[in-house]
């Protein structure tokens, strides 16, 4: 492929990275084979291209060599790209202008054992990102104008709480409920573990605090209908009786929960036997009830059986996940019974208790109170059946080694858990949210972007991301609500500019884009006389989904366009004269700490100081006999990869003491 | 300085989120792999153009790895099917150029599959070299 290189006053920086990356690549020989590629006028080698001195240098360089594009070769781009970009910006050429090459990750660490080998894909890598920075375009941000209101659809606890801290960081905040009345399922439920408060009473406080926030407006009875816009500008379409409300919002909060399982008809006789009921249904009664005799549906009742993981757990059928809140709710469940009726046995038929953290207080006293727990096997479930009016239970027990347990009982309950809400593809299709193969709502990465969606300005709070008790639920809202101010509280909100772009010239509009686009972010439109594809930039998430089902070839996605990406295959390719008499100088090994054998060396010298015991960062450095810098930025590197973290500060409050992580 | 055996070329498509990081693991635990293995990242592994695909193998590639996100992928739930359309459409193109249609190859990667993707590098290594 004959590509016309755009760029020609090109800078590629190689970065030593204290020895990681420079004991097994041959980064000398790297740059002055580099120095002579098409467009490269500066070659240079650094210790830390991340240093500040280096970004400096950098800036300068780009000044006065007037560099048009940079090339660093160092760390995986997760860790500095931003870094670079800023650099890129700050010398005055555009952030996309600028590549960084993995020569640490994906090189000189994979391939230590090979020095020759990793210093040829070395050259390899940097040429394909020569060539691929060369026909780098230069990239505007996109910015959008927002609106300072917030859409938070379902007055849960969840939603409840984000609405009132979103009020208070001075959003206006429409908060949407399907219901005729706010609170959600803890509205129908008492006693609450783990704090032993009532349902009623938090919906209650937090409806009083709604009240007192003036830019709250609560509607009720209300459907969504449609949502259009985007990001900063979200129309929303709520439907109250047969009236229609158009609601301006900068962001969106999913706050929606859940819905419990509902046992098909005679699965384990629910439906069936008047005696056999479901977990919320009991906690609904036991909540309201108390005396001498526990009578549940005209039955006088002297033992209770709970089922665990009913519809939960299943290896074969759709809902695969633990529910996490059952175990502890029939726990607390079984509590209650106790505190409220006299002489009740309760009999626990589980698969594994899951009481985590502080709720296993409660498997304690439930334990104490003399409560039967067999365990089962989802492959041997209990029976339960009616003779004669009574109900008896028949179970393998796995801890008696399957011994086979049959005994009456008065009343089965049920554990079911949280399922995804009956309504919720609905509602997905609506936001175009996706949903995962649980069904429940997705945020983008479970560690990396928790709440968020991949519709930008679309967040999830609370339990319709998945089983969460209140305080999780809570905790999720409450941080979708500050990150969902992050962007508000801006009057102008900046994108990433990495979209599909589609070649007018060459599209004929055949509309098969559009129809994979789960985005809607591309339309018709009519130019030069003729129809073609338009993106919407606010809206396309870059994904590039449309870019190989074009029958034409005329969508890329910026960043990856094809004189990109096959320029760098080609760059990968290129023939590498190496010189390999060339001795790759290597620091001496020095002996290694726990666990640490596969680690740097550098890693594996202050892991064994650390060891020792925390210290800080110039301790370090007088006790390795380097200099503070190098320590820094290892320090720092090690800390992104959860190595290593801080732990307060010295006597003079100046640096932080660092101390081993367990890995 | 160490002898250099033959090793099949593999270039890798990964996806910015998810496979990359897992390959970045791999390194980061010094899990050696064939240094003949080249890595680019995109947004998802259903952008990728079977015309690449072909690219890379006429211009000496021995064999294209995809390294998808599977059922992890955040744009689409129907990733896996995008990315099979791509690699079939890739293989209609490798037959029409003469090309071993098993010199592609697809495995859901996720960011902390290090050995898999490793095991996955020496597999596909040793089915490339047995390719004529
Ligand atoms: C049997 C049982 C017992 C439990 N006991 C406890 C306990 O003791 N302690 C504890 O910490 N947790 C407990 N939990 C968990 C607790 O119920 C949840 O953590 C909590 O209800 C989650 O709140 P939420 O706001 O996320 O969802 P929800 O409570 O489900 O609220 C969602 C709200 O959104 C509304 N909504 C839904 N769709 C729409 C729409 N399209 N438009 C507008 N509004 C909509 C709903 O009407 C509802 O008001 C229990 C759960 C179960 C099943
Ligand atoms: S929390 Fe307990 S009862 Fe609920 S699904 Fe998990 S293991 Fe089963
Ligand atoms: S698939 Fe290609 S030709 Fe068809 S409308 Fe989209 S850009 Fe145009
Ligand atoms: S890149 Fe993805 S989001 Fe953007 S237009 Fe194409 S399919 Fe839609």
């Amino acid at each position: 492929m004959e590509e016309k290189l755009k760029k020609q006053r090109i800078g590629v920086y190689i970065c030593h990275c204290g020895g990681n990356i420079s004991d097994y690549v041959d980064v000398t020989q790297v740059k002055d084979l580099v120095k002579n590629e098409e467009g490269v006028i500066v070659s240079k080698n650094v210790m830390f291209a991340c240093a500040d001195s280096n970004q400096k240098e950098m800036v300068k360089d780009i000044q006065d060599g007037k560099l048009d594009a940079i090339v660093v070769a160092s760390c995986s781009p997760k860790l500095h790209l931003h870094t670079f970009r800023n650099v890129a910006v700050r010398g005055g050429i555009n952030a996309y202008n600028y590549t960084q090459v993995n020569i640490r990750e994906q090189c000189s660490w994979a391939h230590s054992d090979t020095p020759a080998e990793a210093t040829e894909k070395a050259i390899g890598l940097i040429r394909a990102g020569i060539i691929k920075v060369s026909n780098s375009e230069a990239l505007e941000t996109i910015e959008v104008s927002s609106t300072r209101a917030v859409v938070v659809i379902g007055a849960g606890v969840s939603g409840m709480r984000a609405a009132i801290d979103l009020a208070k960081m001075g959003n206006l905040v429409y908060l949407v409920e399907k219901e005729g009345k706010p609170g959600g399922n803890i509205s129908r439920w008492g006693d609450l573990f783990i704090s032993g408060k009532k349902g009623n009473d938090i919906v209650d406080a937090l409806t009083r605090q709604i009240k007192e926030q003036s830019n709250v407006t609560l509607f009720t009875d209300a459907a969504i209908n449609k949502v259009s816009g985007s990001l900063g500008n979200f129309n929303v379409e709520v439907k109250i009786g047969t009236e229609i409300l158009n609601l301006k919002a900068g962001a969106i909060l999913v706050a929606t929960g859940f819905d419990s399982y509902r046992p098909a008809d005679g699965m384990f006789g629910y439906n069936q036997f008047p005696s056999v009921t479901t977990l919320p249904e009991f906690k609904e009664w036991i909540d309201k009830n108390q005396g001498e005799k526990l009578v549940f549906n005209n039955r006088n009742i002297k033992s209770i059986t709970y089922i665990y993981c009913v519809g939960m757990r299943e290896t074969k059928g759709t809902n695969k996940y633990c529910s996490r809140v059952c175990c502890t709710s029939a726990i607390h469940n079984s509590i209650q019974v106790h505190e409220k009726f006299k002489d009740i046995n309760v009999y626990h038929i589980y698969r594994d208790i899951r009481t985590y953290g502080k709720q296993e207080i409660l498997f304690e006293r439930s334990s104490k109170n003399g409560d039967i727990f067999l365990k089962y096997d989802e492959k041997l479930p209990p029976f339960v059946e009616q003779i004669g009016g009574k109900i008896m239970v028949k179970v393998k027990d796995e801890l008696t080694r399957n011994q086979e347990f049959e005994f009456e009982t008065d009343l089965v309950v049920l554990v079911t858990g949280m399922v995804p809400r009956h309504d919720s593809l609905e509602l997905a299709g609506k936001l175009k949210i996706p949903v995962g193969n649980d069904k429940f709502f997705n945020e983008i990465h479970p560690k990396l972007r928790p709440v968020e969606t991949v519709i930008n300005g679309v967040f999830l709070g609370g339990s319709c991301q998945g089983p969460k008790n209140i305080s999780e639920s809570v905790q999720s809202s409450l941080a979708a609500a500050v990150k969902i101010n992050a962007l508000t509280k801006n009057p102008k909100i900046q994108l990433e500019p990495i979209i599909a772009r589609v070649n007018f010239e060459t599209c004929v509009w055949c509309g098969k884009c559009a129809e994979v686009c789960e985005y809607d972010a591309i339309h018709p439109l009519e130019m030069y006389g003729k129809t073609v594809a338009s993106v919407n930039e606010a809206t396309c998430k870059g994904c590039g989904i449309c870019a190989p089902i074009c029958p034409v070839d005329a969508i890329d996605i910026a960043q990856y366009s094809n004189a990109e990406i096959e320029g760098m295959i080609d760059g990968f390719m290129q023939l590498v004269e190496l010189n390999i008499e060339g001795k790759i100088e290597t620091t001496e090994e020095q002996g290694s700490s726990a666990g640490m054998n596969d680690l740097p060396q550098i890693w594996r010298r202050i892991s064994a100081s650390l060891e020792v015991a925390a210290k800080t960062i110039p301790a370090l450095a007088t006790e390795l006999d380097l200099n503070t810098e190098m320590i820094t930025y290892h320090l720092m590197t090690m800390n992104k990869y959860s190595l290593v973290e801080a732990e307060g500060l010295d006597d003079n409050d100046e640096y932080y003491f660092y101390k081993l992580k367990k890995l | 300085m160490e002898k250099k055996p033959k090793r099949p070329k593999i270039l890798v498509f990964s996806t910015d989120k998810i496979s990359d990081p897992g390959i970045d693991q791999a390194g980061l635990r010094k899990i050696h792999y064939s240094p003949s293995v080249y890595v680019i990242s995109l947004p998802c592994s259903s952008g990728i153009k079977p015309r690449w695909v072909l690219h890379a193998i006429k211009q000496g590639f021995d064999g294209v790895f995809i390294a998808a996100d599977g059922h992890e992928c955040s744009y689409s739930q129907k990733c896996p099917e995008f990315t099979n359309a791509i690699i079939e459409e890739s293989q209609r193109l490798m037959k029409e150029n003469n090309i071993n249609p098993k010199r592609i190859r697809m495995a859901a990667i996720c960011s902390v599959c290090a050995e898999p993707f490793v095991n996955h590098m020496s597999n596909f290594s040793k089915i490339l070299s047995e390719i004529e």
